[in-house]
C-alpha cells in the first residue's frame, strides 16, 4: 500500500502461519455448532470459509473477531493466544454482512473511528482516512451521511473503515451477499486486487461456492460444524475429498462402484482404479464426459472408460451443452459437452479414468 | 386511492374532537384572559391586558413559576439519572430477566396517582416510616420536619411517579440501537465505555429527549403532588391556577397564567421535536 496507489507486489516467501485455530468447539444452548475445528491460516493468504447456512461459518468468524467465546480449543495469532483477548484489543477487523456503518457519523468519521479509538496521533488521521477512502474509490463521499449511500457504497466504506486500521487479519462476513449480481462480480475483482495490494490476510465467509473459487487462495469447506476439506480451489474441485465436497463445489456425478482387482465397476461402465477393493463412491465432473469415437464395448482399456446411454435431455448452453444420459437402471449421468450438435438416442461416451475421483461418503457428519 | 367518503369518515371525527375539546376551550380561555373580575365577583367583558401585566408585576407568580421550572428541571434530571441506567441495563444486559424487570417498571403505572402520593405522605411524615426508621437507628432524635411539605418532597414524589415515563422512550430507543454497531465499535478497537459514549449514547439521544420532555412537561403542570406533599413552600404554578379558578374566583387571571404555561410547553415541545428530528437517523 502506498500513496500513489500503484500496487506493491506481495512477496510470497516461505509460508508463515499467522492464525492458528486448534480444536475449537462451540455450542449454543447445548447444540454443537463447531466440533473440533483446526485450521492454520498463512500470512497474506486469502482464505474462504465456505458452507451452507447453519454450517457454523459465521460463528467461526465471530470467534476470531472476539464476539463469541469458545467452549474449548484455542486460537493463536503469531503464536500468542488470541481467544482470551477482548474484541477491542485484537488486531483483527471485520467487514460485517450488513456493513454496520455508524449512521450518526459521516463517511470520514466512520473510517476515522478505529484510529480515534486507538488514539492514533491527531495529525495522522486525515491522511490515513483519505488514503483508505481513495483505495476503495470513495474519496468524493468523505463528508456524506451514510444514509445517502447505496449498498455498494456502504460496502466500500465498511472495507475502508476496517483496512485503515491495518489489521493483521481482515474478516469478511458474506460482504457481497446483499449486492446485485453485476456489482457483486465487480466487487469480487476489486476485493481480490485490494487484498493483493495491501497484503493483509483475508478470511472470507460465504455460502457461494463460485465466489469462493474465484477469490480464494484456499477454501475451507465447512459442513455442520466440521471441516470437510481445506484445499486450493483447483484441488478441491479436481480432487474433492468427500462426496459432499464434490457436490457442493460445482456439479458432479456420483458413481457408486464396486472396486475389485484394480477395476471399478459401476453398472454399465468400468475403469481402472488403484484404490483398495470394496464399495466406493467416485465423483465424475460433467465436463469429464465426452462423446466417444472408439468402437462399441465398455472396456477399461488405456485408462479410458467407455459406456453407452440414451440421451434423455439436451439443454443448449452456448459453449457447452448440458446432456442428461440415461445409462439404464435409473443411472442418469449429466455431461457438459462442447457444441455437440443435436444428439438423439443411444450414444457412445467416454471419460478418462483419472477423472473419476474416489471420494469419502458421509464426510463430516 | 381512497374514496372521498372514506377520507371524510376517517378525518372528520378526529377533527371534530380536536375542535370541540381543544380549540374551542382554548379560544374561550384566550378570551377570558383579556377580561376582568368586577366587584361582586362578576366577570366583565372589557378587553384589557391587565391580567398579563399582573403576571409580571406580582412577584408571587414569577417566584412560583421559577420554582415550578426548577422542580421540573430537578425531576427531569433525576428521572434521567434513574431511568437511563435502568433502561440501559434492561436493553443490553438483563437477558432473561428483561421481561420481568420491564413489568416491574410498568406495574406502578397501574396504581392510582393518589395512592402513590399518599404513600409518600406516609413515608415522609413526621411520624412516618422514614422518620421512625431514622429514630430507631438513633441517627436522629426527633422527627425531621423537612421531609414532608417541602420542595424536596415534591421532587421525590414526582420523580417516583414520572421516572417510568422517562424510562419508556429511552428503553425504546436503546432497543433500536443495532447490536452490530456495538460489535463494529468493539471490532474497531473502542472499549465498552468508549462504545457507550460514541455509539450508544448518541443513538439514544432521541429517547433521552423524549423522556426528558415527558418528565419536564408533566411535572411542570402537576398540581396534585404539591397539594399532597408540597406544603406552602412546595406550591407550584398549577396550584395557583387551580385556586384562581376555584376559591379565589379569578378566572381571567387563571386563564392568563394557563395560556402562558401553554405557550411555554408548546414552544418546549416544538424545540425538542426539532432536536429529536436532528438526532434521529
Amino acid at each position: 500500500m502506498n500513496a500513489s496507489g500503484s500496487p506493491v507486489p506481495v512477496e510470497r516467501g516461505p509460508v508463515e502461519v499467522l492464525l492458528s485455530i486448534q480444536k475449537v468447539e462451540k455450542q449454543f444452548a447445548g447444540r454443537p455448532v463447531l466440533c473440533g475445528i483446526s485450521l492454520d491460516v498463512a500470512s497474506g493468504e486469502f482464505l474462504t470459509i465456505l458452507g451452507e447456512s447453519g454450517s457454523g461459518k459465521t460463528t467461526l468468524l465471530r470467534l476470531i473477531a472476539g464476539f463469541e467465546h469458545l467452549d474449548s480449543g484455542e486460537i493463536r495469532m503469531a503464536g500468542e493466544r488470541l481467544d482470551q483477548i477482548p474484541a477491542h484489543r485484537r488486531e483483527v477487523n471485520t467487514v460485517f454482512q450488513s456493513y454496520a456503518i455508524f449512521p450518526h457519523l459521516s463517511v470520514f468519521e466512520n473510517v476515522a473511528y478505529g484510529l480515534r479509538a486507538k488514539s492514533v496521533a491527531r495529525a495522522e488521521i486525515p491522511p490515513r482516512v483519505t488514503q483508505a477512502l481513495a483505495m476503495v474509490k470513495m474519496s468524493e463521499f468523505s463528508q456524506s451521511a451514510p444514509s445517502r449511500l447505496s449498498g455498494g457504497q456502504q460496502q466500500r466504506v465498511a472495507l475502508a473503515r476496517a483496512l485503515v486500521n491495518r489489521p493483521r487479519v481482515l474478516l469478511l462476513d458474506e460482504p457481497l451477499s446483499a449486492l446485485d449480481a453485476n456489482l457483486r462480480r465487480q466487487m469480487q475483482v476489486e476485493l481480490k486486487s485490494l487484498q493483493r495490494e495491501v497484503g493483509i490476510t483475508f478470511i472470507f465467509v460465504t455460502h457461494d461456492q463460485e465466489e469462493a473459487m474465484a477469490l480464494s487462495d484456499r477454501v475451507a469447506l465447512l459442513r455442520a460444524g466440521r471441516l470437510e476439506q481445506v484445499a486450493e480451489p483447483r484441488e478441491i474441485y479436481g480432487q474433492p475429498a468427500t462426496a459432499y465436497a464434490a457436490q457442493f463445489i460445482g456439479q458432479t456425478n456420483l458413481l457408486r462402484a464396486e472396486v475389485r482387482d484394480g477395476i471399478a465397476n459401476a453398472g454399465p461402465m468400468a475403469w481402472p482404479s488403484a484404490g483398495p477393493s470394496g464399495a466406493a463412491t467416485f465423483s465424475l465432473r460433467p465436463e469429464a464426459i465426452r462423446l466417444s469415437s472408439a468402437p462399441q464395448g465398455a472396456r477399461p482399456a488405456g485408462g479410458t472408460a467407455h459406456f453407452h446411454g440414451r440421451v434423455q435431455n439436451q439443454t443448449f448452453g452456448g459453449a457447452m451443452d448440458l446432456v442428461e444420459i440415461d445409462c439404464g437402471n435409473s443411472h442418469i449421468l449429466r455431461a457438459r459437452i462442447p457444441s455437440p450438435g443435436p444428439l438423439v438416442g443411444q450414444q457412445e461416451f467416454e471419460f478418462a479414468a483419472s477423472d473419476a475421483v474416489r471420494v469419502r461418503e458421509g464426510g463430516g457428519s | 386511492m381512497y374514496s372521498r367518503a372514506y377520507k371524510s369518515a376517517v378525518t372528520i371525527p378526529p377533527l371534530l374532537w380536536v375542535t370541540v375539546f381543544l380549540l374551542i376551550p382554548y379560544a374561550i380561555l384566550f378570551c377570558y384572559s383579556f377580561w376582568t373580575v368586577a366587584p361582586l365577583q362578576v366577570i366583565v367583558h372589557n378587553w384589557n391586558l391587565h391580567n398579563y401585566a399582573q403576571l409580571f408585576r406580582n412577584s408571587l407568580y414569577l417566584t412560583v413559576l421559577l420554582r415550578s421550572i426548577r422542580i421540573a428541571g430537578a425531576v427531569t434530571l433525576l428521572a434521567l439519572l434513574l431511568g437511563y441506567p435502568l433502561a440501559y441495563y434492561l436493553s443490553f444486559h438483563a437477558a432473561k430477566r428483561k421481561d420481568l424487570l420491564y413489568q416491574l417498571v410498568i406495574i406502578p403505572l397501574w396504581a392510582s396517582y393518589l395512592v402513590r402520593g399518599y404513600a409518600w405522605k406516609t413515608i415522609l411524615g413526621s411520624d412516618g416510616v422514614l422518620n421512625g426508621f431514622l429514630q430507631y437507628l438513633h441517627i436522629t432524635h426527633r422527627p425531621v420536619e423537612f421531609f414532608l411539605y417541602s420542595p424536596f418532597a415534591v421532587i421525590l414524589t414526582l420523580t417516583h411517579i414520572y421516572t417510568p415515563f422517562t424510562f419508556l422512550p429511552i428503553y425504546a430507543s436503546l432497543e433500536h440501537v443495532p447490536r452490530n454497531l456495538v460489535e463494529a465499535s468493539h471490532d474497531l478497537g473502542a472499549s465498552p465505555f468508549s462504545t457507550f459514549v460514541r455509539v450508544i449514547l448518541p443513538l439514544s439521544l432521541p429517547g433521552i429527549l423524549a423522556g426528558a420532555t415527558f418528565a419536564f412537561v408533566l411535572t411542570l403542570g402537576d398540581f396534585l403532588a404539591p397539594l399532597l406533599v408540597g406544603g406552602p413552600s412546595g406550591i407550584m404554578i398549577s396550584n395557583i391556577v387551580v385556586s384562581l379558578f376555584g376559591a379565589a374566583y379569578n378566572w381571567p387571571l387563571g386563564a392568563a397564567i394557563s395560556l402562558c404555561m401553554l405557550l411555554l410547553v408548546v414552544s418546549l415541545l416544538f424545540a425538542t421535536e426539532r432536536l429529536e428530528k436532528r438526532f434521529t437517523i
